[in-house]
C-alpha cells in the first residue's frame, strides 16, 4: 500500500501534470507495438494461407506421389491394383480465373466417380474425406458427375445449383455449370472450384497426367515401411513424400521473407525504446529533489527502482492495450501488400483471415511492457542511486555525460569494428544472424558516438549560427550541447529511424536500379505473351501450341522463343524449372553470368546434353556452383544435370534451373509454352505485328506486352512489393517525430525559467518561439547527419550481407539521391513542425511566475 | 494615496500613480499592492524594504513593464506602460530597463562574457563584444570572461549579472534581493558596486531587499507593508 502511494505521488501525479507528453509517449509505444503486431498478423495471414484450400480439401491422407510434369495415369492404376489396402486419390491442382470477377481461384480435380462410390461404401466412408466435403442436392446426388462442364464451388462463387460460370484455364475460356457446393463445414479458405479429373485433364492440357496422388495407408506395419514398399514400385523420377511436404517446403521458403519483415517491424519499437529511455531519464533528472527527499524519509533504493520501472511498465501496458485494435487495423492494410509480394516472389497466396488471438494479445503485452521496462532499466537504476545529498545537484548527470563522451566515442569505434567483423560471418541455418548483429552493433555504435558528434557540431556551429540565424540559434545550439544527454537520446532515436529509412531506401533504390539494368539484358525480345489471369511465381499456365506456330509464321516475326516453366522441389525447397530456346541468336545475348564469361560461350555449352544454368538465388540457397551436378526428377527419370554457369536473376526468390528446350523435351515431351518471346524482323513495325498477333490469338486468352510494357509492369510489381517497407519506415519516423515533440515539451517545461529570464533581458515572445523552432530544426539536422552516416553503413550490411544471405541477390550499390533528399527534407520539416506546439507553450509562459518559482 | 515620494518633474524617471495590483490564487483575489503611489527621479538609489509578501517584487515587475496594474498607472520615463503594445513593451525594456535577480539567473550554457552580451544580442546588435567586455572590466572580472557560470563564485556570478543588466545602458536598474544569496561581505561589495554605478552612470536603481543593512548604501529607503508604503526615509 505504501509502495502504491509512493508510486502515485512520485510517478502518477507528475505524469498527470503533463498529459500531452505522457500521451505522446504512450502513443509512441502503441505505434511501435502495433507495427510488430500488424506485421505478425499480416504475414501470418498472407503467407500461411497458400495452398490451404488444396490442403483443406485433401482430407486425411498419409503420403503423396508427385513428379515434374505430372504423374502419369498409369501410375494411379499401378498403385490402385497393389495388393495392399491403401486408398489412392489422384488429383489435379491448378488455378482458374473466374472471368466475371477476375478472381483467380484454386482448381481442384478429383476422381469423382471413385469418390462417389467410396462415399456409398460404408466401410471406407470414415476414411474418405473429399467426397463428403461436396454437398449435392439429395435427389440429384452425383447425377452430373460425368458431365464435362460440371463443377462444384464454394457458395460465394455462385448463387445456386445450375448457375453458369465462365472460367479462364490456361489461355482458354470455358463455360461450366455449378452442380453443387463445398459446405462451409469444410472450412475452405477463400473460393475454390472442384471438377472431375477427366474434365480437368482436358481443360488444363494435362491429358494422361495428374498433379498429385494422395495415399492413405493402414497404420500397420508402419509409415516408413509403407514408404519403402511403395517407393519400390514407383519409377525413379517419381517422388513419394509425406502429405503436405509441398506446403512445408513453401513455409520453409517463406521463412526468410517473414523473418526479415518481422525484424524490420521492430525498428519502430526500437525507436520507441529510445524515447522511453529519454522520458524516464527526464523524469529522473527532474525529480532528483523528490527522490532525495523520499530517500531521506526512509525509502529504499529498490523502492525507487521499482517505482520508475513501474512507470515504464504503465507506459508499456497502456501502449500495448492501444496497440491491439491499432495493430489489427494496420494488419488489414498490410495483408494485401504482403499477399502481393508473396504472389510475385514466391507462391500463389490467398490472404487468410486476420484474427486477434490470445497469442497476439500476449505478444503485444510482452513486447510493449518488455521493451518499456528494459528501456527504463538504466535511468531507473540511476534514480535508485541518487543520494539525498545530491538531490539538488541538477547538473551533475549532464556533467557526467560531458566527461564520458570521449570514452563513449572510443567504445563506439570498437563497436563499429565489431560490426565490420560480424558482417563477414556466414548465415546460420539460412538466417543472416550475424548480419543483424552487425546492424545492431552499428546502431549501438552510433548511439554512443552521438554525444561527441552533438557536442562537436554544436560547439563549432554556435558562432556561425549566431551570425546567420541570430542569437536564438546560438542559444538553441548551446542549450542542446548543455543538455547533452537528452539531446543525444533524441538524436539517437530520430537518427535510428532516419538511418533505417536511408538504408532501406538505398537498398531498395539500388535493387531497383539493378533490376532495371538487368532487364536491359534479360528482355531482348520485342513482344512477350503469356496466358491471361493473375500472374504468380508458382503458376505456369500454358499457351496453345498451334498459336505459337501461327505467330511464328506471321510476316514481320523473325523468331519466337518458347519458354516453359515447371514447379519442382529441390532439397526440400520449391524451385522453378525452365526451358528456353537458347540457340536463338538474340536470346540471352547480353546475359550476365557470375563467371563473367561471354553469354554466347555459356549458351553454347548449355546446348550440350544434360547441361543447365541456375540462377543466383538458387545457387545461394543450395550452395551450388559451376561444375556441380544436380540430380532432378524429370518425368519418370532421375536426371543428372551439370551446372554450366550461374546467371544473375531478379525475377523471383525461389530460384531457377534453366535447360535448353531440346534437353527438357527429352524428359518432358509436352511442347506447350508458358511464355512466348517474339523477335521482330528489323524492318517490322511493332504495332502492326502486335495487331496481327492479336488477330491470330482471337480464340486464346493471352496478354501481349511490348518490351516497354513488360519493363513497366515489372517495376510496378517491384514498387508494390516494397510498399510495405516504406510504410514501416514512415511509422518509425512518425514515432521518432512524436518523441521529439514530447521531448521538446519537456524542454519547455524544464527550461521555463530560462525562457522567462530571456523575456526579462529583452527577448520578444517571437524570439522565444524562434528559439524552440531552431532547437527542433537543429535536432532534425543533427539527426539527419547521424542518420545518413549510419544509414549508409546499414545499407551496406543490408545489401551485401543480409540480402545476400537471405535471398541470394547481388545488388549493385546505387544512390537514390532524389528520393533520399526528399525524404530527409520531409523528416527535417516534420521535426520543425513538431516544435510548433511546444514553441507556443513557451511563448505563453508568464515570465514573472517562471523566473521567481524555485 | 497611501504615500508618495515627490520628485522634480523634470528629473522624474518612474511614476507609480495610485496603483492597485490584484492576483487570483485558487480563484480568490489577493491584493499585492493597494492604491500605491511613488515617484523616483533619475540617478536615485532606492531600497524597497519590507517583509516577504509585502509587494516589493510586484512593484519591481510593474516598474520594469513586466506586469501591469489592476488599476492606476505606471509611467517609465514618461511613458505609460499599460498603453504599449507587446512589441513596444519589449523595445522599452531593451532600451530603458535592466534586471538583477537574487539567484543571479545566468544562463549555464553561456560563458560570463556571452551572458553579458545577451541583452544586446536579443536587441539585434551585431557586435556586442566590446561593450560587454567594457562592462565586465567595470565590475572587475576582466580575466574571467570565458569562464562558465559553474566556474564562478556567488559574488562573481552576481557581478556578471550586474554587468549584464547594465550592458545596454538602461535608465533604471531593478534589483530583486541582489544580495539574498550572498554572505555579508560579498553582499556589501555588491551593494558598493551598485552604489558606484548609480553615481557614475546616473542610473536609477530600485532594489527590493529585506536587509536593513542595505539602507546605508542607498539614498532613499521605502518601507513597505501589506501592499502599501509605510514610510520613506531619505539620507
Amino acid at each position: 500500500m505504501a509502495s502504491l502511494s509512493l508510486f502515485f505521488r512520485l510517478i502518477v501525479r507528475p505524469a498527470r501534470r503533463e498529459p500531452a507528453r505522457s500521451l505522446l509517449i504512450v502513443l509512441a509505444v502503441a505505434l511501435g507495438v502495433s507495427v510488430v503486431l500488424a506485421i505478425d498478423l499480416a504475414s501470418s495471414a498472407a503467407a500461411g494461407s497458400f495452398r490451404s484450400s488444396m490442403e483443406t480439401l485433401a482430407g486425411d491422407n498419409d503420403l503423396e506421389v508427385t513428379a515434374v510434369g505430372g504423374v502419369a495415369d498409369q501410375i494411379v492404376g499401378q498403385l490402385a491394383i497393389l495388393p495392399y489396402s491403401i486408398r489412392v486419390s489422384p488429383r489435379i491442382e491448378d488455378h482458374a480465373t473466374v472471368v466475371a470477377s477476375g478472381e483467380t481461384v484454386p482448381l481442384i480435380a478429383i476422381d469423382v466417380v471413385a469418390e462417389a462410390n467410396s462415399h456409398k461404401d460404408q466401410q471406407v466412408q470414415d476414411q474418405n474425406v473429399d467426397s463428403r466435403k461436396i454437398e449435392t442436392p439429395k435427389i440429384d446426388g452425383f447425377k452430373h458427375i460425368n458431365d464435362a462442364d460440371a463443377i462444384w464451388t464454394t457458395r460465394q462463387l455462385a448463387g445456386k445449383v445450375g448457375d453458369k460460370i465462365t472460367l479462364l484455364i490456361n489461355d482458354q475460356k470455358r463455360d461450366y455449370t455449378v452442380r453443387g457446393f463445398v459446405p462451409e463445414s469444410a472450412q475452405v479458405n477463400g473460393n475454390v472450384v472442384l471438377m472431375d479429373i477427366a474434365a480437368a485433364q482436358n481443360a488444363t492440357g494435362k491429358a494422361g497426367h495428374v498433379d498429385r496422388i494422395l495415399l492413405k495407408v493402414p497404420e500397420q506395419p508402419g509409415f516408413d515401411v509403407w514408404q519403402q514398399k511403395l517407393r519400390a514400385v514407383l519409377p525413379s523420377g517419381v517422388e513419394l513424400n509425406a502429405q503436405g511436404s509441398h506446403t512445408a517446403a513453401n513455409r520453409r521458403m517463406l521463412s526468410a521473407f517473414r523473418w526479415n519483415l518481422g525484424i524490420l517491424s521492430y525498428v519502430a519499437l526500437l525507436v520507441g525504446a529510445f524515447l522511453i529511455y529519454n522520458t524516464i531519464s527526464v523524469s529522473v533528472v527532474r525529480r532528483r529533489a523528490d527522490i532525495g527527499t523520499i530517500r531521506a524519509l526512509g525509502a529504499s533504493r529498490n523502492t525507487i527502482l521499482a517505482a520508475f520501472l513501474a512507470e515504464a511498465a504503465v507506459f508499456g501496458f497502456v501502449g500495448a492495450v492501444l496497440a491491439l485494435p491499432l495493430g489489427r487495423l494496420m494488419a488489414t492494410g498490410a495483408v494485401r501488400l504482403l499477399a502481393t509480394t508473396v504472389d510475385a516472389l514466391y507462391i500463389s497466396s490467398r490472404p487468410g483471415s486476420l484474427s486477434l488471438s490470445g497469442e497476439s494479445v500476449v505478444l503485444a503485452l510482452v513486447v510493449g511492457i518488455g521493451v518499456a521496462v528494459v528501456s527504463a532499466l538504466a535511468p531507473a537504476r540511476e534514480a535508485s542511486l541518487v543520494p539525498p545529498t545530491e538531490a539538488m545537484a541538477r547538473g551533475a548527470r549532464e556533467y557526467t555525460i560531458r566527461v564520458e563522451r570521449t570514452r563513449d566515442a572510443w567504445i563506439a569505434l570498437a563497436l563499429a569494428l565489431a560490426a565490420a567483423l560480424a558482417a563477414r560471418f556466414p548465415a546460420i541455418a539460412g538466417k543472416p544472424l550475424f548480419g543483424y548483429l552487425s546492424a545492431l552493433l552499428l546502431i549501438a555504435a552510433s548511439a554512443l558516438a552521438i554525444p561527441a558528434l552533438v557536442f562537436w557540431i554544436t560547439s563549432v556551429a554556435s558562432t556561425t549560427l549566431r551570425k546567420f540565424m541570430g542569437v536564438e540559434a546560438m542559444l538553441a545550439s548551446r542549450s542542446l550541447a548543455g543538455s547533452l544527454r537528452r539531446t543525444s537520446v533524441l538524436v539517437a532515436a530520430l537518427s535510428t529511424a532516419i538511418a533505417m529509412m536511408t538504408s532501406v531506401g538505398i537498398m531498395v533504390g539500388s535493387f531497383r536500379q539493378t533490376v532495371i539494368t538487368w532487364m536491359d539484358s534479360q528482355l531482348p525480345a520485342d513482344l512477350y505473351l503469356r496466358p491471361a489471369g493473375d500472374p504468380s511465381a508458382d503458376r505456369h499456365p500454358t499457351i496453345a501450341l498451334d498459336l505459337t506456330d501461327r505467330i511464328a509464321r506471321l510476316p514481320g516475326v523473325e523468331s519466337v522463343s518458347r519458354f516453359r516453366a515447371y514447379e519442382i522441389q529441390y532439397e526440400g525447397l520449391p524451385v522453378t524449372l525452365g526451358s528456353a530456346e537458347t540457340n536463338l541468336s538474340r536470346f540471352y545475348q547480353s546475359s550476365g553470368f557470375l563467371s563473367r564469361r561471354p553469354a554466347k560461350d555459356v549458351l553454347k555449352e548449355l546446348l550440350s546434353p544434360d547441361a543447365a544454368i541456375v540462377s543466383e538465388p538458387f545457387a545461394n540457397k543450395h550452395h551450388a556452383k559451376a561444375g556441380d551436378v544436380l540430380t532432378l526428377p524429370l518425368g519418370e527419370k532421375l536426371v543428372k544435370l551439370r551446372i554450366v554457369d550461374i546467371f544473375y536473376d531478379y525475377a523471383n526468390e525461389r530460384g531457377y534451373v534453366i535447360l535448353d528446350r531440346s534437353t527438357i523435351l527429352r524428359y518432358l515431351p509436352d511442347p506447350s509454352a508458358s511464355n512466348l518471346a517474339v523477335y521482330l524482323a528489323p524492318e517490322a513495325d511493332l504495332e502492326t505485328v502486335r495487331n496481327e498477333i492479336k488477330a491470330s490469338a482471337a480464340h486464346s486468352e493471352v496478354l501481349i506486352f511490348s518490351n516497354r510494357d513488360i519493363r513497366h509492369e515489372a517495376i510496378r510489381i517491384f514498387d508494390q512489393t516494397f510498399a510495405i517497407t516504406y510504410a514501416l519506415e514512415a511509422i518509425a519516423i512518425l514515432v521518432a517525430v512524436m518523441g521529439v515533440a514530447g521531448a521538446l515539451m519537456s524542454i519547455v517545461i524544464d527550461r521555463r525559467r530560462e525562457f522567462g529570464l530571456l523575456r526579462f533581458l529583452g527577448a520578444a515572445s517571437s524570439q522565444i518561439r524562434k528559439l524552440i523552432l531552431v532547437e527542433a530544426g537543429l535536432i532534425g539536422i543533427l539527426s539527419n547527419i547521424a542518420g545518413v552516416v549510419l544509414g549508409v553503413l546499414l545499407s551496406l550490411v543490408l545489401i551485401f550481407v543480409i540480402n545476400k544471405q537471405s535471398f541470394g541477390w547481388t545488388i549493385q550499390f546505387h544512390w537514390p539521391v532524389a528520393i533520399l533528399l526528399g525524404a530527409l527534407t520531409g523528416v527535417y520539416v516534420a521535426t520543425v513542425l513538431a516544435g510548433i506546439y511546444p514553441a507556443r507553450i513557451a511563448q505563453r509562459l508568464n515570465p514573472i511566475e517562471v523566473v521567481h518559482e524555485e | 494615496m497611501q504615500s508618495a515620494a515627490t520628485e522634480d518633474p523634470i528629473s522624474r524617471l518612474l511614476s507609480v500613480e495610485r496603483v492597485t495590483k490584484e492576483y487570483k490564487t485558487d480563484g480568490e483575489p489577493v491584493r499585492a499592492l493597494h492604491d500605491l503611489s511613488i515617484e523616483i527621479g533619475s540617478g536615485r538609489f532606492v531600497a524597497l524594504v519590507g517583509r516577504s509578501g509585502c509587494g516589493k517584487s510586484t512593484l519591481l515587475n510593474l516598474a520594469g513593464a513586466m506586469d501591469f496594474p489592476t488599476s492606476g498607472h505606471v509611467l517609465l520615463d514618461g511613458i505609460a506602460t499599460d498603453q504599449l503594445s507587446e512589441t513596444q513593451l519589449t523595445q522599452l525594456r531593451r532600451e530603458k530597463v535592466g534586471f538583477i535577480f537574487q539567484s543571479f539567473q545566468l544562463l549555464h550554457t553561456l560563458s560570463a562574457i556571452e551572458n553579458i552580451e545577451l541583452p544586446l544580442l536579443l536587441a539585434g546588435h551585431g557586435n556586442p563584444r566590446p561593450q560587454a567586455r567594457e562592462r565586465l572590466v567595470s565590475v572587475g572580472l576582466a580575466e574571467l570572461a570565458d569562464r562558465m557560470p559553474h566556474q564562478l563564485s556567488g559574488g562573481q556570478m552576481q557581478r556578471v549579472a550586474i554587468a549584464r543588466a547594465l550592458v545596454h545602458s538602461p535608465r533604471i536598474l531593478l534589483a530583486d534581493e541582489p544580495t539574498g544569496n550572498l554572505d555579508t561581505a560579498t553582499g556589501n561589495s555588491i551593494l558598493e558596486e551598485l552604489q558606484r554605478i548609480c553615481i557614475a552612470h546616473k542610473t536609477t536603481i530600485l532594489m527590493a531587499t529585506h536587509s536593513a543593512e542595505s539602507a546605508s548604501f542607498v539614498d532613499t529607503v521605502v518601507h513597505m507593508r501589506d501592499g502599501h508604503i509605510e514610510e520613506i526615509v531619505r539620507s
